[in-house]
Order: C-alpha cells, then structure tokens, then sequence
C-alpha cells in the first residue's frame, strides 16, 4: 500500500465536511484554553490529549459496520445500567455527589457511557419493533430511558440527566410518539407544576428560584451566572481582544476552562466572535441533520438524529446558561470546554454518525 | 400482499420521520436564533452596562490624602504642623472578637486604658469600614514587634499617617481649633455639599476654630490611584495615578509672641484678651483662659479627659473671647460720650454736679455712683477719666434709649463682627423695640439709665468691645476684624489689603477730647494709673467693672462677702501709642473685681511687649536684676 492508498482507506469512512466543522470547533477549543489558562500550555496539551483519545474512537466507531453498532447496543446497555446501580450502591463520593465507579486502576463515570449507550439501546429497540409499533413500545422505550436518568438523577447530577433525557426524549419523538401524547405531558406538567411547589420546603424553592434570579444571590451560587453575564456582556461588538479578556485574566471568571469557557471566548472576541462560533455549530448541526435525512434505515435515522439534537441540546445549554437566560447546570461547551470523558464521549457520537454516513454510502454504490 | 403493506408502511414512516426532523430543524433554528439575540442584547445593546461592571470589578481606586496646609503666625512661627507617624488601626467589621483581638495586640503594643475608652468612644461615632486607631504613635519597638506577628490579626493593620500637632497647645487653642476623626454627620454633610468625594482617604476635619472655618482651603485635593486587582483583591499593577494637591497653607495675622505674653499675663485668671491692629483689622492676639490642649481631640479624646474638660467650672471649652457675652461696664463711657456730643446732648464745657447718685425726675430711687459722696463738678474729659456714673445716667436718660441704640450700633455692638471663626455670638445692644419683642414690656426709664453705664440689659463679647476700641482709636474707620493674614497664594499675586468697612465721621474735635480723657486714665487721677505707672508710650485706656449679681437698694457690694464665681468682671480697653494707634485691645478678667486693678495690668503686659519689644520678667529674675543695680 502506498501512501495515497493509506490516505484513501484512513478517509474511508470519515466525512470531511463534517471533519472539517469539528476540526474548527477543537481548534476554537485550544485556542480558548490557551488563554482561559493564562498563557500557560498545560491545558492545551491536556485537551490536545483528549482529542487524540477521542479521535481513535471516532475512527474505530466510523469503521465500524452499522449491525455491529446493533449487536453492541444491548449488551452495553444492560453493563450501564449495572455500573450504575453500582454507583448507587458503592460509588465514591466527590463534591458532594456519588457519580464515580473505582475500578481498581481508574475511576470511571458510568454515566456518561449512558450518553451514547440510551439512545443507542431506543434505537436498536425501535429498530426491533418496527413493523409493529403499538403505544406499548413507547411505554418500554420511556422505561428504558427513565431507569438510567433517574439513577443519574439520584447521584446528583443534574446536567447530565438532562443531556440524557434529551437525547432519549428526541428518539421517541423521531420514532413518531404521538404529538397528542406529547400534548398530555406537557399539559399534565403544567397543571402539577403547582402542586409539586406547595409540596417543596422552602429551601427548595429558593434553591430554584436562585436558578432563575441570579442576583439574589451575588457572592454565592449566582456569582458564576453575574460574573459570566458581565465578562460575555463587557465582550462588546468586537471583543477585548485575544488574551486581553480582565475578567478571564483576572480570574473573576470562574471555571473559565470547563463550563463557563463561552463567557472567554466571548469576552476576547465579542459579538462577531460570537457569531463565528454559533456558526460552526450550526455548520456541524447542519451536516447532522443531513446525515440523518440520508440515513437508510429505522435505526441509524433515530440514532443520526437523536445524536445531532444531543449535540445541539449540549450547546444550547451551555451557552444559555452563561449568557444567563437558563439556569446553571453543570453542562460544558461540546467539544470547546476542557474535558476528557465528554470529549470521548462526544467524538464517539460523531463517529457513529459517520459510519451511519460513509457504511450506507458504500451500500448504495 | 406482506411486502405491498410494508413498503406502504415504510415510505409513510419516511414522510412521518422527514417531518419531524424539519419540525426539529425549526425548534433547534428558533433556539439558535434565540442565542444570537441574547448576546446581541449583552454584547452589544447593554454593553456599556456591563463593561462598567467589569471596570469596577477589575479598577481599585485608592486615594491618596493630601497634606493639610501649615498654620503660621504672622512671623512665619508654626503653629499647626504635620509630622508622620504610625497607627495600630483595626476594621470592627472585619473582625470577630474585638475583644479578644485587643487583648492580643495588648500583649505586643502597650494599650493604656486611655487609648481603650477612647477606642470605644470612637466606635460609637464611626462610620462604616472606617478604620479606628487602638494605638497611635507606636514606637519604632511596638512597630516592629506587631509587624512580626501581623499575620495574627487579620483586619489589623499599621499604617503610616500624617499627625497634627498644635506646638503652642493651650496658648492658641481658641483660635486655631483643632481637627478630629470625621463622623457620620460631617461625613453626611459633606455628602451634600458633594464633596465627599474629596474626602475618600481623608480621617479628619476641622471641627472647630481655624481648622473648621479655612477647611476647604487647608484641605487640599485628594488624588487618586487606580489600580487593576484580581478577583482575590491582589494588586496586579497601577493603572493611572492623579498627584494629590496640599492643602493651602494659612498665614495668620496672630503674633504668637504677643499670644504667648498675654496668656501668661492672664495668671489664674480666667477671661478674655482681643488684639487688634486698628488700621486694618488684623487681629494680633485672641486669648480666651483657660485653654485646652487640642491635641488630645485630635485622635478623640478619650472619656476621662472629656469630661474634664466638661465638667470643669473653669469651662475651659467655651471661647470667652467669641460667645462669651458680658455687659461692657464703664468700657461704654468713651463711646457713650461720643454719642452725646454727636447728638448735640452734650457739649465739651457742660458739666454737672455728681452728689454720688442720680435720681429720675419725679421719682425718689437713687442710681449710685461708685463713688460715695460723689466726684463734685464733672465735665465730659473728667466723666471718663474717674468714670462717673451719675454724669452717664444723665446723659443716657436725656439721650434715650433709641438714640444709644443706634449710635453704639455703628461701633459693632449688638451684631457679629463676621470675624472668620464659626460660632461668634451677637451680644445685645438693647433697644425699646427688642424689649418689646423679646419680653412683652414697655422700656422703662430706669432701664435706659442703667444701659447709661454698660449695665441693665447690655452684653458685649470681648470681640466686640476690642473692634469698638479699634474702630475708635482708628478715627471712627472700622475694618472687618480678621485672623487670616494670607492663603498661601502663587508667588505672583499679592494678597488685596483689607478695605475699610466704614467710615462713621467723627468730627475731630469730638474724637481729640475723648481720646484725650482716655489718655488721661492712665495718668494721676486716672482709674488705671497704677497699672500705667511711668509708661514709655502714649495710651489711652478705659477701665470698666462689669456686675455678675444685682446689687440690692441700699446694699454695698463687698468683694470679700461674694463667692469667687459672683464677684465683678473686670475689663480694660485700651490702644497705643494713642496718637498714632499701632493695636488696640480689650481685656476680659472675669470675677476679677476691678478694671484698674486687674485687667488694666494684663493690658500693660501686652502693651509693653508689643511695643517695646519687652517680655515680662518672671518674678525670680526681676528681683536678681534689682540686687545687681543696688550694687
């Protein structure tokens, strides 16, 4: 093989347009860091690191051919749901939260598996059921999405139950849950809304309402969202500047590296930085979208779909919580902020999407 | 037939799945469009908010307290200076214990408990995240003991500060004032004047005399420094620095030598002394005894020296010279004499028949004189020189009381001289109008004879009756009395000569006759002769007797029979070299008994200083000075 032979089967299964969306959004990432961390390398190196682990997978999953993605489906569903009964049961306790597994050489978060593994699993289960899909289907799929997010819910982790609910809400939804079921929830939500409130102690609601008004609280929890507000507001049309951002260099922006990374990039390059940036996501969201509308069968439609939407979801979280019209949940910035396992996990679902892209592709041809 | 259904089922599924992948298209545009428009709103439409929040958040200004301008006297002797020093200060609202805490830096830096009940005291008074000295003026020992152990006593710190210091302490301290810690009220007030601003670094302000009145001026402009600090209130580095201005300095019109002899001359007397340069008002010596040291309020005072100073009968806190308040006694002849022969009632060769009492037409109540038996054939230069009361009763009474109010109104008496000190009090020249006002009574006869002779409802502060001297030893041109000389100025202007206030036109005969009696006082036959005995220099000089208790009908007052406190103030009023008028003054001595005898000699000391340049000898040397001539 020469070496254009290995550049050829290398590409074989990648998508280059949606390569080239993810290239920009990395490079986005290490630039931010670079500043985010004061000029100082470490960080980028670290997150260099990430994305060299997460583009293995990527790779290996894009190589992979689409039943073995089915045949995987239960079998890492079902491990899963155990680590995380496990978490429940003998997880160690960081921060405050039971979220991590000891393996004995590393410790492992089961629940950010779960992100790419419940959607698979409603994937593989509409895929199943197909030809004869009752309103009993739904209600399994639901099961099968609610065990984990509540578990996950439990440990406490908020963020990521939600990132999960989304991506198993949008494979029902994409697999064709009714809209007057849709309907119900929403208005069952919405009358028992007032009920739940009465039944809350009144830490609770203070707790939700802090969520909602920031400024109640100025030097405790709503610190984060005035801080981040001030640094994406004081950006102005063209930014500060790259590394000249006050409140990322003066450190009054906190977890400027993880969660609150738009508020940097903001900051540095304003306005105009701000539409790059959104742009690249729509760039990739877009080419997800037509990923999907390509995709031939049941399966790899609701599995292109539901990973576009989680990856949209993701975004739109962060940044709304930064820019402060959400409340502050322990979301990151996909593929932006600074972190391993959400890098994995993300790139492993952009790997899914490019195998359901390039295997249907050869197929066709 | 199977395969017809599915194939009908798929390409359903397929339209039902591409719907909802464009409803999703349109939920995740709508979204994003939502993002876009709330950075457009942050980034852009409410930028300027938020780029100020981030400015204050990141922009520490520090300001940094000019120096207080320099009080000297006319000569350039200092008299409020600043000198550096250091201060324990801690922040109460940094702290948990305060208790505990104070204990602890007791065990490095000595804590008297003077400085602790002053410390209470100033909490009481503070404002907030004011810092409060538990210590000032450590020594370099203390110094260097708590800066090692430091580290134990958050919100406690040294700092360096600029100290005032008033050398001349009790001499100077009616005049000058002092300056203290501001407290919330002034803090208030200068909130609306919108000067607090200015006053960001600053710890003191004047609160009394000079120090209050030339605030502005001594202050100076504070300046500032901006710095950029971390979230952890690190400095990072200094941004921009705005030099502070210094206060302007005071150059007053006060010899502090003069001030420093008349202090002395008062003895244990309490009372009052105002010097004045009768051609234009400058005042030379402002005493009111006793003093106090200003430098304990600097700090604030501490209770125990407080409530000295308070309860004290000697009230050494009230500035006799300025609010102190009264009646003139025989001081008022000169001037009443002025007014006769200005309204025509009395003419220089018209003299009366003193019997040693006066008596109204129509009635039987008798107005003594001081002197029994009387001072026989009294004419205008004579009423002055023996200071008859009976030749003034007469001469009030046929005067009436309107015709004294409005005359001696020119003088000043009865309205604020608007020399520069806060707090100056009117006196009362009386008039049948104010009584009526003030008590719902008719003026009685009786009331204008008493007023004749600086008695009845008459008061002067020791001001007042040293600006009417002066505007008489001056020909009748007054000027504004005044204790600045000059505020520090640039080197090219010159400070604008006082302008005269007025010019009351005494026709020269008048002003030739009553000085002459005035210079007559200090001579043989005079009221004041002994203190005047063998003078080098013309003066002219009234001597008055001021009662403190009513004198029943048919009683003598007997000195020795009334308690200290009761006894007669004495004055003297004086100016000299009489025929060309070089000061002025009036002198105060309270419970002194009378004029000639003990005011008269305060004034001579002063005199003799200031014109012949002679300090009064301590008792010791003068004697020594005699056993050498006897050789």
């Amino acid at each position: 093989m020469n070496l254009r032979q290995l550049k050829q089967r290398f590409m074989l299964h990648l998508d280059p347009v949606l390569l080239s969306g993810l290239g920009a959004l990395l490079l986005v990432s290490l630039l931010t860091l670079y500043s985010a961390s004061g000029g100082e390398g470490g960080r980028v190196l670290g997150q260099l690191g990430n994305i060299a682990v997460g583009f293995v997978a990527l790779w290996i999953v894009a190589n992979m051919p689409l039943h073995w993605l089915m045949r995987i489906a239960v079998p890492i569903y079902v491990l899963g749901m155990l680590m995380l009964v496990g978490v429940a049961l003998f997880g160690e306790i960081s921060h405050g939260a039971r979220r991590w597994l000891n393996l004995g050489f590393m410790n492992f978060q089961p629940s950010e598996l779960m992100k790419v593994a419940v959607p698979l699993m409603m994937a593989w289960y509409f895929e199943k059921h197909e030809a004869t899909l009752t309103i009993k289907n739904y209600v399994i799929a639901t099961l099968l999405l609610l065990m984990p997010v509540a578990l996950i819910l439990r440990q406490p982790d908020l963020g990521t139950s939600i990132l999960i609910a989304a991506s198993g809400f949008y494979v029902l939804f994409l697999a064709g849950l009714s809209w007057r079921v849709i309907g119900g929830l929403l208005v069952t939500a919405a009358a028992s809304a007032p009920f739940l409130w009465n039944m809350l102690h009144d830490y609770q609601r203070h707790r939700i309402l802090m969520l909602f008004d920031p400024s109640q609280d100025a030097l405790g929890k709503g610190y984060h969202t005035i801080q981040g507000m001030i640094a994406v507001g004081s950006g102005g049309l063209l930014g500060k500047g790259y590394m000249q951002g006050t409140q990322t260099h003066l450190d009054f922006l906190p977890e400027r590296t993880t969660d609150f990374i738009f508020a940097v990039w903001s900051e540095e390059f304003g306005f105009i930085g701000n539409l790059f940036l959104l742009g690249l996501f729509v760039f990739v969201i877009g080419r997800g979208f037509m990923i999907t509308a390509a995709a031939s069968t049941y399966f790899t439609r609701l599995m292109a779909g539901s990973i576009t939407l989680t990856f949209f979801t993701y975004a739109f979280v962060n940044m709304g919580m930064v820019s402060g019209i959400l409340p502050v949940v322990g979301v990151p910035l996909p593929l932006v902020s600074y972190g391993g396992t959400s890098m994995l996990t993300l790139l492993l679902g952009f790997g899914v999407l490019m195998s359901i892209h390039t295997h249907q592709r050869l197929v066709k041809t | 037939m199977t395969p017809h259904v599915e194939l009908k089922n798929h390409q359903r599924e397929r339209y039902l799945f591409s719907l909802r992948l464009i409803f999703c298209l349109g939920f995740v545009g709508v979204l994003m469009a939502i993002l876009v428009a709330r950075t457009f709103y942050l980034q852009v439409w409410k930028h300027e908010h938020f780029d100020t929040m981030a400015e204050s958040n990141r922009i520490f200004v520090v300001p940094i307290v000019p120096n207080r301008g320099v009080i000297t006297d006319r000569n350039g002797e200092v008299l409020a200076r600043n000198y550096a020093g250091y201060t324990l200060e801690l922040t109460p609202e940094k702290i948990t214990d305060l208790n505990a805490t104070i204990e602890e830096i007791g065990k490095l830096v000595e804590i008297k408990p003077k400085d602790l009940r002053r410390f209470r005291k100033l909490m009481s008074e503070r404002r907030s995240l004011q810092t409060l000295p538990v210590k000032t003026r450590l020594t370099d020992e203390e110094l260097a003991r708590f800066a090692a152990q430091r580290y134990r006593f958050p919100g406690v710190e040294i700092k360096a500060r600029l100290f005032r210091e008033y050398p001349h302490s009790e001499t100077t301290s009616h005049l000058l004032g002092y300056i203290g810690r501001i407290n919330q009220q002034e803090l208030d007030e200068l909130e609306e004047q919108g000067l607090a601003a200015n006053y960001l670094g600053s710890d003191y302000i004047g609160k009394t005399g000079i120090e209050e009145r030339y605030e502005k001026e001594m202050h100076g402009v504070t300046g500032f420094e901006q710095i950029e600090v971390d979230a952890g209130g690190r400095a990072v580095r200094m941004l921009s620095r705005t030099s502070p201005q210094s206060g302007k300095d005071l150059r007053l019109t006060l010899d502090a030598g003069l001030q420093e002899v008349a202090v002395q001359a008062f003895g244990d007397y309490r009372g009052a002394l105002v010097a004045i340069d009768p051609a234009n008002g400058e005042i030379l010596s402002f005493v009111s005894k006793p003093g106090y040291d200003p430098n304990l309020f600097i700090d604030g005072i501490d209770t125990e020296n407080w409530e000295a100073l308070n309860n004290s009968p000697d009230v050494p806190l009230n500035n006799r010279a300025l609010r102190g308040q009264y009646p003139p006694g025989s001081t008022i002849k000169p001037f009443m004499a002025l007014a006769g022969l200005h309204y025509d009632v009395r003419s220089p060769g018209f003299s009366i028949n003193d019997p040693g009492y006066y008596m109204l037409p129509g009635s039987r109540h008798q107005y003594r004189d001081w002197k029994t038996g009387g001072h026989g054939k009294v004419d205008l230069f004579k009423s002055v020189v023996v200071s008859c009361d009976t030749y003034y009763y007469g001469l009030a009474t046929e005067l009436g009381i309107d015709r004294m109010h409005e005359y001696l109104g020119q003088y000043g008496f009865g309205k604020r001289t608007g020399i520069d000190l806060e707090g100056e009090v009117s006196g009362l020249l009386p008039s049948a109008d104010w009584k009526m006002k003030r008590h719902q009574q008719i003026w009685y006869p009786g009331d204008t004879v008493s007023a004749g002779i600086g008695q009845g409802y008459n008061l002067v502060t020791p001001l007042q009756l040293a600006v009417a001297t002066a505007t008489l030893a001056n020909d009748g041109v007054g000027y504004k009395p005044h204790l600045v000389k000059e505020v520090q100025h640039a080197p090219s202007e010159t400070p604008a000569a006082p302008e005269p206030l007025f010019d009351m036109h005494i026709p020269a005969e008048h002003l030739k006759l009553v000085k002459d009696a005035m210079r007559a006082v200090v001579k043989p036959g005079g009221t004041a002769v002994g203190a005047f005995w063998g003078v080098p220099y013309p003066v002219a000089g009234k001597t008055g007797t001021a009662q403190v208790i009513g004198i029943k009908q048919g009683e003598k007052y007997d000195e020795e029979k009334v308690s200290e406190y009761n006894r007669d103030h004495a004055w003297f009023i004086a100016f000299a070299p009489a025929d060309k008028p070089r000061i002025a003054l009036a002198v105060l001595a309270e419970n002194g008994g009378h004029g000639g005898s003990t005011a008269a000699p305060i004034a001579r000391k002063v005199l003799d200083y200031y014109l012949l340049g002679k300090k009064p000898q301590p008792l010791q040397k003068v004697v020594e000075k005699a056993g050498v001539e006897d050789d």
